[in-house]
């Protein structure tokens, strides 16, 4: 196979990279351009773990292919805080506990960041539902639904 | 190990018990924590696994020629590359044979050989290339069928132990475990209502979102590292240099953050084989499970067939309990059944009791752990049967448990005499709980039980490096699972009086410290707790003797003292106190680094006990449940860092709720199985659940300085039977097969109706 040149842009920086033409979006994040904050959980689109925006839209990165990429604008885990500070959704996860093995907690957060993006004033049950594709097995959910409601609580006010 | 002189429920805790931030959090929420799959090496290989496609086959030969000729393939390896240096270690052999399989296939999924390549296609592509001969033979995946007389034997080693007279016939049951005492014949005699039932509960996963995943580098020397997700990295360590025949202090491994394990992270899979690929290589070599290799090839937990027997009398007092429990835990002998017959009554003061328990091998992976292992079975068939029971001579659930709950001084039902324990106290709030006052809606039952759990102590070794500008570096051996490292600094800091934040811990790699046992049974905020504690105190004891020549007073004139120096009483002399960054700016001049360091097998973890309500709603016409409302009341000693004591309560729960309603391995005729993946087996998402109530309470363990309790695994222990008794209730029909799912319940309710049809 003949690698193809790809021009994307990732964390707002125009990037450039070659991927065969079947190798996905997540291994080329991860493989190719050290971008290992998504994590791949299944590689069957059913555990979100590899979450990203593409063009602002929720993906799992796992069922896109690199090459699809072109002239896409991707959002990884890496870009969503601004330099030292975190993004509230970031810091609302710590302060309640949301995270245990924190290996869902990158594909999560991208998760929250694009409901909120759609949804900033979303019900209990338009959370539960807005984080369905990601899996978590290690908090029973709880304390994440908590952090994400009081995180767009205080978005909404600032 | 000695109370502290304070009473424990007096004693005023300055930091433990609050909630501060975890230390590895930024990392963890802004994707640079490095996970098992997040790590290269220079010139790194792929390694990929071939597996076995049949259940149970002889692998007549496995010809590797055309693979090795591939470009870009560096190394294979298949069981030739494995001989056996168990020298007569059984428990070890069954690991060998596990990694690699050697004259059969026993499972599907079962490691046949693996490659390392340049890249993940040259690998894959190199699989296909190797050619093994196979001659399928016979299998079973059932418990029950595993134990007919007529069953395919996997092992002709397998003579049953624990039967007399052993049997000279090779079978399935590896063997057989009886607890118990007093006469269970007679307790029923006495009886005036007796419930006997039979249950079946299919086999889970922990279902830990991150697979699998090393990355291996041995070179020509026999020198060796790896990087590995794992909950023991000193057993890994251990363990694979055993299997390898190298020297156990050439191999440095070190715990990557781990993406969840609840046990099936206890034991080695991929990693000999990533070390032979990359010693064959003279190469670092990656080996990444899928999900799917997941599913086939690690541990998921036993499935069950379990019969029990209650005897009570009119006014509710049991007079025999009985249980026989059949547990399949794959290819390999070591099923939790142990543990199922020990814990099944441990939560009842009962007269005569007895748990008989036959460990059953079948062709399915060799299970691993699961959080509690063997206990949540149990606990669905006892504590169903003990809500029928209340039922029947006209008491509420609670009462009835209330009424026959085991308490301090009663006889466990696997030995031992309980000291003081939670039970009485979990359930009595349960009554008092809003939860227990809260009206139903139509189609919605509530059910309760109560759930036990040993916790485990274990190796443990812990060092601790005062700083010079007075901070502390706390080196720890057991993985950090769910924050443990945040509890570790909780305590560092109050028994040295410093603030949380002037303590980090790191888990330390297996060069670096002593062994330490594995993260498993609820031990480490317990047992690397109290390592801790005392590595803590030896710490402040150098403190106060460099404090003494400091001073030019006897060592014995200074006591330690919020986070001071100080000289004890007037008569050793009037300074005034010293801080722990004081002392530390002198150490070079006072006679070097100070270090406080603790080692020892950890004894005197208390059992845990827990009891939850659960309401569920059953759809009548599609069979599907809904968890509407959850409550979890358990006793957690001392709850170091609350909120993750509830993390654990409630994630417990959550996982018991999966595999109460929804998950479990299906098999196909053919001994494959038909849903290894997520979408197929269907673990909690969020939309499934409501919010997960907790009430802590803490009864302190006197076997811990703090009172801690481990509080990990109680957690998965009650939801089975809780849920199975609000679906119950809800449904009008008594469940006694798990997972609940929509078929099941509709098959139930069918057959009650055809029942009702049938009696008018």
């Amino acid at each position: 196979m003949s690698a193809i040149h790809v021009t994307t842009k990732i964390n707002g920086d125009v990037v450039d990279y070659v991927c065969e033409a079947d190798e996905t979006l997540l291994d080329v994040l991860r493989n190719r351009l050290g971008l290992t904050g998504a994590k791949e959980g299944c590689s069957t689109g059913d555990c979100g773990a590899c979450s990203v925006t593409i063009d602002g839209r929720l993906t799992c990165s796992c069922l896109v292919l690199g090459v699809e990429a072109e002239g896409c604008e991707i959002d990884t885990i890496e870009g969503m805080a601004d330099g030292e500070a975190l993004h509230p959704l970031q810091r609302k996860f710590l302060e309640h506990a949301a995270l245990q093995c924190g290996i869902c907690t990158p594909g999560i957060l991208v998760a929250a960041k694009a409901l909120l993006d759609t949804n900033p004033e979303p019900t209990e049950t338009e959370v539960r539902f807005g984080l369905a594709g990601n899996l978590c097995r290690c908090t029973g959910y709880d304390k994440i639904v908590r952090a994400v409601m009081d995180a767009a609580q205080e978005m909404r006010r600032a | 190990m000695p109370l502290d002189s304070t009473p424990q429920d007096k004693r005023a805790f300055k930091v433990v018990g609050t909630r501060p931030l975890r230390p590895d959090g930024i990392d963890k929420v802004t994707g640079r924590a490095k996970f098992g799959a997040d790590a290269t090496a220079p010139g790194m290989l792929v390694g990929r696994i071939l597996r076995s496609p049949h259940a149970h086959a002889r692998i007549k030969k496995i010809d590797t020629a055309k693979a090795e000729r591939l470009p870009g393939v560096k190394a294979i390896v298949t069981r030739a590359d494995f001989p056996d240096h168990t020298n007569g270690d059984a428990a070890l052999f069954d690991i060998l044979y596990n990694i690699m399989a050697r004259e059969k296939a026993l499972y599907e999924g079962h490691a046949v050989a693996a490659v390392a390549a340049v890249d993940a296609h040259t690998a894959r592509e190199a699989l296909k290339l190797i050619k093994v001969d196979y001659e399928v033979l016979p299998h079973v995946t059932d418990v029950d069928e595993a134990m007919k007389p007529n069953a395919p034997v996997l092992h002709n080693t397998i003579l049953t132990d624990g039967v007399e007279p052993k049997p000279r016939k090779p079978s399935n049951i590896v063997r057989r475990y009886e607890f118990g005492h007093g006469d269970v014949e007679a307790g029923f005699r006495r009886a005036d209502i007796v419930v006997e039932r039979t249950f079946k509960t299919e086999a889970t996963h922990q279902g830990y979102i991150e697979p699998h995943a090393c990355l291996a580098n041995v070179g020509p020397d026999g020198q060796g590292e790896l990087w590995v997700c794992t909950q023991g990295h000193f057993m890994v360590r251990d363990t694979c240099a055993r299997l390898l025949g190298m020297d156990i202090s050439k191999l440095r491994v070190t715990a990557s953050e781990i993406g969840g394990g609840f046990g099936g992270k206890t034991t080695v899979f991929i990693e000999p084989v990533a070390l032979a690929l990359s010693r064959k290589a003279n190469r670092p070599v990656k080996v990444v499970m899928s999900r799917d290799e997941v599913f086939k090839a690690s541990g998921p937990t036993a499935s069950t067939s379990i019969d029990v027997k209650i005897g009570v009398t009119k006014d509710g007092r049991i007079t025999a309990a009985d249980a026989t429990l059949r547990y399949q835990g794959g290819a390999f002998a070591g099923s939790p059944v142990e543990f199922g017959a020990m814990s099944a009554f441990a939560c009842y003061d009962l007269e005569n009791v007895r748990a008989i328990g036959y460990d059953v091998v079948t062709n399915r992976p060799k299970q691993a752990a699961y959080r509690a292992p063997g206990a949540p079975m149990a606990a669905f068939a006892v504590e169903s049967v003990i809500e029928e029971l209340a039922h029947k001579v006209g008491m509420a659930g609670i009462d009835f448990r209330i009424k026959n709950a085991a308490h301090e001084g009663t006889k466990s039902s696997y030995g031992p005499t309980y000291g003081p324990i939670g039970l009485l106290p979990t359930l009595e709030r349960a009554k008092q709980h809003p939860h227990f006052k809260a009206p139903l809606g139509p189609n919605q039952g509530r059910g309760m039980a109560c759930g036990f759990w040993f916790n485990f102590g274990g190796q443990t070794c812990v060092s601790l490096n005062v700083n010079s500008d007075g901070t502390v570096a706390l080196s720890v051996g057991t993985p950090d699972i769910g924050g443990s490292r945040a509890s570790m600094c909780l305590m560092a800091a109050e028994e040295l009086g410093i603030p949380y934040d002037k303590v980090r811990a790191i888990v330390a790699d297996t060069s670096s410290l002593g062994y330490n046992d594995v993260t498993d049974g609820s031990r480490v905020t317990f047992a690397t707790g109290m390592a801790t504690i005392h590595a803590a105190r030896d710490a402040t004891r150098k403190l106060c003797a460099r404090a003494a020549q400091i001073w030019g007073i006897p060592e014995e004139a200074v006591t330690w003292e919020k986070g001071h120096a100080r000289p004890a009483g007037p008569n050793a002399g009037n300074f005034p106190p010293m801080s722990l960054a004081e002392v530390a700016a002198q150490a070079g001049a006072t006679g070097g680094p100070i270090a406080g360091h603790y080692e020892y097998s950890a004894d005197g973890a208390g059992v845990s006990f827990a009891t939850h309500i659960c309401d569920a709603e059953v759809d009548p016409e599609t069979g599907a449940t809904r968890i509407v409302r959850y409550t979890v009341l358990q006793d957690a000693g001392k709850a170091v860092h609350p909120s993750y004591v509830e993390g654990q309560f409630q994630g417990g729960a959550v996982q018991g709720i999966g595999w109460a309603l929804n998950e479990e391995y299906i098999y196909g005729k053919d001994g494959r199985l038909q849903n290894a993946g997520f979408l197929d087996y269907r673990i909690p998402v969020c939309s499934d659940l409501p919010m997960i109530d907790t009430v802590i309470l803490e009864i302190p363990n006197p076997g811990h300085p703090y009172g801690v309790r481990g509080v990990g695994e109680t957690s998965i222990v009650p939801p089975l039977a809780a849920i199975a008794n609000a679906v119950s209730a809800a449904a009008g029909v008594r469940l006694t097969s798990l997972p609940m799912s929509p078929p099941r319940i509709l098959a139930a309710l069918e057959q009650q109706n055809a029942k009702r049809i049938a009696a008018e």
